[in-house]
């Protein structure tokens, strides 16, 4: 894993989750890739140092092309995250993330408990209890879950690393549809909240951690852009500005308009003599 | 007249024919050699039952069989 930034210096602004130090705040997935040569140039364009991976029954006609997603992970020093996708009761998933800790020999977890195929939204129920579970089992999880602060408090409460708030539903590209539920989420949270699903451009990235967000995920804003590669770094870049943003604080917003220049002293003005500097 | 089938496994939800003495890190190989770099699992893991079996288990793990005979 990377512990310097391109130019040999240390991150500045790190991400830590459960103790980890990770130096981008771009976490990106790897659905959707039309190949395993674009996925790799996309993902070092993101600066991306922790990348979720789906668990899937091995077909012997694919196993070769899994084999070749571990060795690229490996190779660009990128931690691997297993998740849950796909599963649609705690039973799976909780099965599912044993295999993932197995097979990738982490014990982290991103937690998916799907309610159905149509809308791929989370069980809030079943992903409660599935993480309540995990975490008993020694493993860090980071569970997908809706923007309801509630929820959120609730996983926080049964001990995830993290919370990731869905900013809308996973593949869609609208955005961020609940603003302020997701704000209200990053505030009340001791844990890192990132914000996950439903992001399509950059802006949106950017509005995700001016809201208050400590990151982002994303897979298919990228790997389906018409350039993944740009659109990499683009998020990269959308995260920086609005982490920074979110630091610097934004000026309030008024119902009307406040000139940024002095009011007096204007030339033109009769009675004046127009000495202008 | 009854004709004893040969041992089968199933794998993923398929049967698979299994050889004797076959045990989990032979299946392994067998269904998914790219995922094995120098005789060490990478990026696979084995459930049996719904139970993970640890890597370090498989070459002491017998492969369930089921054996039936065809009438």
């Amino acid at each position: 894993m990377r512990t310097t930034n391109p130019d040999g210096t240390a991150p500045s602004d790190p991400l830590t989750i459960a103790g980890t130090t990770l130096g981008s705040r771009l976490v990106m997935g790897t659905g959707g890739a039309a190949s395993l040569v674009a996925l790799e140039e996309a993902l070092v364009e993101s600066g991306t140092e922790l990348t979720t991976v789906a668990l899937r029954r091995v077909a012997a006609p694919g196993a070769g092309e899994d084999a070749g997603m571990w060795g690229l992970l490996d190779r660009l020093g990128i931690r691997a995250l297993p998740n849950t996708a796909g599963c649609f009761s705690v039973r799976e998933a909780v099965l599912t993330a044993q295999l993932g800790r197995e097979a990738c020999g982490t014990d982290w977890v991103k937690l998916e408990v799907i309610a159905d195929d149509v809308t791929l939204l989370p069980d809030v129920t079943g992903l409660v209890e599935a993480a309540d579970q995990l975490v008993r089992d020694g493993f860090v999880v980071l569970p997908y879950t809706n923007d309801d602060p509630i929820v959120a408090r609730r996983l926080e409460d049964v001990g995830c690393a993290a919370v990731m708030p869905l900013g809308a539903p996973i593949g869609s590209g609208l955005g961020i549809c609940n603003p302020r539920n997701v704000e209200a989420i990053a505030a009340a949270a001791s844990v890192p909240v990132i914000l996950d699903a439903g992001i399509g451009t950059a802006s949106e990235a950017a509005q995700a951690m001016e809201l208050g967000c400590d990151g982002v995920l994303l897979a298919t804003a990228v790997t389906r852009a018409e350039d993944p590669v740009r659109m990499a770094r683009a998020m990269r870049l959308a995260v920086e500005a609005g982490r920074a943003a979110a630091g610097a604080g934004r000026i309030p917003r008024r119902e009307r308009a406040l000139a940024s220049s002095p009011v007096t002293g204007l030339v033109g003005r009769p009675g004046n003599l127009d000495l202008a500097l | 007249m009854t004709t004893p089938l040969p041992p089968t496994i199933t794998v993923n939800g398929s049967d698979r024919p299994l050889a004797p003495s076959t045990d989990l890190a032979g299946v392994v190989a067998d269904l998914a050699p790219g995922l094995v770099v120098d005789g060490r699992p990478r990026g696979v893991a084995v459930a049996l039952n719904d139970a993970v079996v640890p890597s370090g288990e498989w070459r002491t793990t017998s492969s369930p069989r089921a054996t039936g005979s065809r009438s």
